[in-house]
């Protein structure tokens, strides 16, 4: 294991921490409430000459992941950061992104979409953009934040892989509160993403590219095949990279974590912050003998299936919480993908929707021990909504 | 660079086998342009007719590297890989100059791509931004965009019985951009040929965010013949509809060309199909209207270019 050092840190610090220790060639920015202070951050290194990065604070946030994507294809490692509107409004450029194979990371302070305007955390942001090519991951603290933006440079940037990352956290929740994390030494950052391995690319002068051309009915279905095929060869790889990293920091990762779901009966998953106090009630109540265990999928694109399946088919009967309605869907996303998964591999689990915490409403210890004790009681519920006045 | 020069120079940008019209003068201005490079060039690219008939994968027309990624963003992805080269000279990782160009058409430029152009040229990236101006959005089919000029009939502002064409003036591009207070804004057309090569060398020459703004004749568009982009070209220079002058530093106008006798501006109209109709009896107030924003334009020029500083 690597040497550390002990930080105060929000998530938005442990997020640009992350980056001014990988030192991108270029940075493109705009200020969007919760993000705003990773980049504020990030400004503050360049001022002060900590970083080589050139700084574009662009004008918008399609111009962010526009000029993102310049500076990739012109074979620069580029970084950026959003929440909310702003990955709306760049949501064609996302798609872009990740349609041209150009590896990169994007931290993104989850938080509601407008209307009504609110500045809180929830998933309708990057739920929004979830099926446009790009891997996500998702972090419960700023200690994962920071693990998980590291890691996310050598997994987008592998050579069977070629895919941009967002590495998501809870706006405010998580990008705001300060907790304790164990940064490396830039040494050892810089050793792990080393440099980025080039093929083709703008400023290559003796080997000219055309990047982003046309392509009609008889070429655009295979390279969405294509881009699809990189996704699940991900499944191998990100393995793979998370190893080589836990020799670093002596950590496990993983597509998800488990807590106490070994003789658990009834089960929650759920993603980031949530899951820290969820871990809180689970303990609680097994105390009180009550066997209650929780998911945390660290992954959702690629879809974990088999593992999330494998581990959900320990239990009973289990409620996927998302923080996000699908409007008028039967449930939430992320419940839907699971309940597919479930049927295809003959899973006789029980599944229960929770919709929660949308515009930053608290979820409660209290509201999570009311899920758990529906599911104990056999609540027959299909969908419900958790902390929402009728 | 002389015409012979320029005809001489080898040709590392759009070659031959894209697919433009017969006709269109973007290849002309596109070749005319990129060979007044001395260095090398990279180039980015607005969704448009330009991209559309140069890039049917898996062909390329192009010999210089060219980036496509959408419509409205070609001053942002100009800005990132120009940012990136920045960033890889100040750390010893690339030392040749290079020329960043990025082309757009009117709706990318005057319209959707309005703004990444103006956040490009206030932060001062270096780069020449080139507007083909062919007055509309020809590669969706004749829509009206705001480079269309007062009274043309497109498929969005149709001649009808009761509306006679786009009745809303043009936008001033040039003057949008020079408001930027930005080194160097150019008016340029194919007729005069070498006075476009003259200011895409100078362009070259200067550190900083620059811009061509070239009329760009389209015969499907025009309802043209498809043998005169040049006479079109110079009869909208000679009406002084497309007046040749530039702007250095937001406020230093030069007239390049003042035509010896200013043509009516109907001699440049009655040779376009799209505005047919304002010939027809009963409109008669329009070709006046049409005839008074071509004069106020001019007059207005002549005034800066007299004030000179």
């Amino acid at each position: 294991m690597s040497d550390t050092t002990k930080k105060a840190f929000t998530g938005a610090d442990a997020a640009s921490w992350a980056m001014k220790q990988i030192n991108p060639d270029v940075v493109a920015a705009y200020p969007m409430t919760p993000q705003t202070a990773i980049v504020q951050n990030f400004a503050r290194y360049v001022a002060d000459g900590l970083v080589d990065t050139e700084y574009v604070t662009a004008e918008s946030e399609h111009s962010v992941m526009s000029a993102t994507i310049g500076a990739v294809a012109a074979g620069g490692r580029a970084m950026t950061a959003t929440s909310s509107a702003g990955l709306a409004l760049m949501a064609e450029m996302v798609g872009v992104a990740s349609g041209l194979r150009l590896p990169m990371v994007m931290a993104v302070a989850n938080r509601a979409l407008s209307a009504p305007i609110n500045i809180h955390g929830d998933h309708s942001d990057v739920y929004l953009v979830k099926d446009l090519g790009w891997i996500q991951v998702f972090s419960e603290d700023p200690q994962e934040v920071y693990e998980n933006m590291i890691m996310a440079v050598r997994i987008s940037e592998h050579p069977d892989i070629q895919l941009p990352v967002e590495v998501n956290q809870d706006g405010f929740i998580t990008s705001h509160a300060v907790e304790r994390v164990d940064v490396l030494e830039d040494a050892t950052v810089q050793e792990f993403v080393g440099q980025k391995k080039l093929d083709k690319y703008l400023l290559d002068l003796e080997h000219p590219v055309t990047i982003g051309p046309l392509e009609l009915q008889d070429y655009y279905f295979e390279t969405q095949k294509q881009r699809n095929d990189a996704m699940f060869k991900a499944m191998e790889v990100i393995p793979q990279i998370e190893a080589e990293f836990s020799k670093i920091t002596g950590k496990i990762y993983g597509w998800l974590e488990e807590y106490r779901m070994d003789d658990a009966e009834v089960a929650i998953v759920v993603m980031s912050s949530t899951a820290g106090t969820a871990k809180g009630v689970v303990d609680a109540m097994r105390e009180q003998g009550k066997k209650v265990g929780l998911i945390k999928p660290r992954y959702i694109r690629p879809f974990p299936a088999d593992a999330l399946v494998a581990s959900l088919k320990k239990v009973k009967r289990a409620a996927v919480m998302d923080r996000a309605i699908s409007f008028g869907a039967e449930g939430g996303a992320l419940f839907n993908e699971l309940s597919s998964a479930m049927y295809q591999r003959d899973g006789q689990t029980h599944m229960q929707s929770i919709l929660f915490g949308l515009g930053g409403r608290d979820i409660t210890p209290a509201d999570i021990e009311g899920i758990f004790q529906g599911l104990l009681d056999g609540d027959e519920q299909l969908i419900k909504y958790v902390g929402v006045r009728e | 660079m002389n015409s012979r020069q320029l005809a001489e120079t080898e040709n590392k940008s759009l070659v031959s086998g894209h697919r433009a019209c017969a006709g269109c003068a973007f290849p002309v201005i596109t070749r005319t342009i990129l060979k007044s490079s001395k260095d090398p060039v990279v180039i980015t690219n607005a969704t448009g007719c330009q991209e559309v008939v140069s890039t049917i994968y898996p062909y390329t027309a192009w010999k210089s590297s060219f980036l496509h990624t959408a419509f409205e963003n070609a001053g942002a992805n100009i800005s990132g890989i120009e940012a990136c080269y920045q960033a890889w000279k100040r750390t010893g990782r690339i030392d040749q100059h290079i020329n960043f160009v990025a082309f757009g058409g009117d709706g990318g430029t005057y319209d959707i791509g309005l703004q990444s152009l103006s956040g490009a040229l206030e932060r001062g990236h270096d780069f020449l931004y080139v507007c083909y101006d062919n007055e509309a959005y020809m590669n969706t089919g004749i829509q009206r965009s705001g480079a269309t000029p007062f009274g043309a009939d497109t498929t969005t502002s149709p001649a009808g019985k009761v509306r006679q064409g786009k009745s809303q003036k043009r936008k001033d591009l040039v003057k949008i951009c020079a408001a930027h207070n930005i080194p160097y804004v150019a008016q340029a057309s194919i007729s005069n040929l070498m006075d476009l090569s003259r200011k895409a060398e100078k362009a070259f020459s200067i550190r900083g965010p620059k811009v061509l703004v070239v009329l760009s004749p389209c015969n499907p568009g025009w309802r043209t013949a498809t043998d005169n982009m040049v006479e079109l070209s110079q009869l909208a220079v000679d009406t002084c509809f497309w007046p040749l002058y530039e702007i250095e530093d937001g406020h230093k106008y030069t007239i390049n060309l003042t035509p010896r006798e200013k043509k009516p501006l109907t001699e440049w109209l009655k040779l376009q199909g799209r505005f047919k109709h304002l010939f027809k009896p009963g409109n008669e107030a329009l070709l006046v209207e049409a005839q008074k924003q071509v004069d106020e334009q001019w007059e207005q020029l002549q005034a800066h270019a007299k004030m000179g500083v």
